[in-house]
């Protein structure tokens, strides 16, 4: 058994640099979008706001298949991996910006009127004051966008991405035990986001305060 | 005296809803001007119409000689020089107590972190809160939330204070501690725009009254004028009413009545 552990390994590093990449891409993309959806003028909002329904209102193999296969016919072609980290990363978006935008309106408007009372200057606000709060706010739910990022990411075994899923396969196709192969990929799955959780769990007992 | 503010015809209008209605006063520096009435009257709005928070959409407001309006992209700046005081606080919930008020000079006035920290502790302790310097606002009672809030005003040494209604969220045990704290700055001179319904205070230091209804000003004076002789009908009706809610405006002020 121990023979085919050392692909897993590989497969599941490739799984975590899709993942925690996309999540960082979905994170800029989710604040940029929650942010252009409260604070931005009409046509950044309804930017934002279409971008967030498109999103949400299909599936992510679709999109996937778009970047991955549909690109190329206008000319644009990426690799398997970068197709699927860009395709993660807009999905990841623009749940994560329905995580900010809830965080940002349950801080409530006080803040903001305080903040720009004080002279500061709306960006100023933003940072100092409504993010730091949102992002601690945002934390126990985006912790879901954690933990689903590395179980969706293994679509990207549909366009030939190596990551763990797609490995399993390959071992299996050698082995053939897919019984015993996707046990272990499903527990190698488990003890991941099991430890990922974990982690955001401490950071939010760390960081969490109570709302005014 | 020198009129630190003068609100000229302002304005203000949430789509239909005229929410003030061609307001007009001056105040004068080391002042204290109460501004009362029924709620909806537009009073917190005004407010927000005077340090540009909201601005107006008709009339103007000069800070000395400045209009307000036409300073553009330096409206920040000018609006800091006016510390606001919220009827719920609004206390920064992610900060202590210190931070809460070191935040305005530091990120505003761009003062080096020690320097702040020294003015938010002058501050802090004229509001007596100097044991709380490390809390968290959740932490605290109301009345000490306002007294930080009043601090984090101070700390920005703005030329007038405005207050929206800085009593009213508390439980009546703890007014008196910010009514305390609102009497000593009246002492010191310091400017103030104060919404409140706490008629002993604004007999105390009030040098102005102006009473408000349905956004406009019914009826301007001393405090004197309106505890003795108000003359508009709407006036009368509505300081009757204060009086059976809280009682007479002498009762309930023993602490400021001593504090004279």
């Amino acid at each position: 058994m121990i023979d085919y552990l050392g692909d897993l390994f590989e497969g599941l590093l490739v799984t975590f640099q899709l993942s925690f990449t996309a999540l960082g891409i979905g994170l800029i993309l989710g604040l940029a979008a929650a942010l252009a959806r409260i604070y931005g003028n009409k046509p950044a909002s309804y930017l934002a706001n279409t971008y967030i329904e498109l999103i949400r209102g299909t599936p992510l193999t679709v999109q996937l298949f778009i970047v991955y296969f549909g690109l190329p016919s206008l000319g644009i072609l990426f690799s398997p991996t970068f197709s699927a980290i860009v395709a993660l990363g807009i999905n990841s978006g623009a749940y994560q910006a329905e995580y900010f935008r809830g965080a940002i309106e349950s801080i409530g408007g006080g803040q903001m009127e305080a903040a720009l009372s004080l002279g500061m200057s709306r960006f100023q606000a933003i940072v100092r004051i409504i993010l730091p709060q949102a992002l601690r706010l945002a934390l126990p739910s985006w912790s879901n966008e954690a933990a689903y990022l590395p179980k969706y990411s293994s679509v990207a075994f549909l366009v030939t991405v190596p990551e763990l899923l797609a490995r399993s396969k390959m071992v299996i196709s050698q082995n053939l035990k897919p019984l015993e192969v996707y046990l272990v990929v499903g527990l190698i799955y488990l003890v991941s986001i099991a430890t990922i959780s974990k982690i955001l769990d401490m950071v939010y007992e760390r960081y969490k305060f109570t709302v005014e | 005296m020198t009129k630190v503010v003068s609100v000229r015809d302002v304005w203000k209008h949430y789509g239909k809803i005229k929410v003030v209605r061609g307001v007009s006063f001056d105040v004068d520096e080391g002042t204290t001007t109460v501004i009362f009435g029924p709620s909806g009257a537009g009073k917190s709005t005004l407010l927000r119409c005077i340090n540009m928070l909201h601005p107006p959409d008709r009339g103007t407001v000069f800070l000395r000689d400045i209009d307000l309006m036409k300073t553009g992209s330096k409206m920040n700046y000018y609006r800091s020089k006016f510390g606001m005081v919220f009827q719920h606080f609004n206390l920064f919930s992610h900060m202590t107590v210190l931070d809460n008020v070191m935040i305005g000079p530091r990120v505003v006035k761009k003062i080096s972190r020690d320097q702040a920290k020294a003015i938010a502790l002058e501050a802090i302790e004229k509001v007596r809160m100097k044991d709380w310097c490390s809390h968290y606002p959740s932490q605290l009672s109301g009345g000490q939330k306002q007294r930080v809030g009043i601090a984090r005003a101070l700390a920005m040494d703005p030329e007038v204070i405005l207050l929206d209604e800085p009593t009213s969220a508390l439980d009546p045990e703890l007014i008196g501690e910010v009514l305390q704290t609102m009497l000593d700055l009246a002492k010191e001179k310091k400017t103030m725009i104060c919404v409140t319904h706490e008629m002993g205070f604004a007999k105390a230091v009030a040098s102005e009254m102006i009473f408000m209804d349905e956004g406009a000003v019914v009826e301007t004076g001393s405090s004197e004028h309106f505890f003795t002789n108000p003359v508009n009908e709407r006036t009368k009706r509505f300081l009757s009413r204060l009086t059976e809610l809280y009682g007479r405006h002498e009762t309930r002020n023993d602490i400021v009545a001593d504090k004279k």
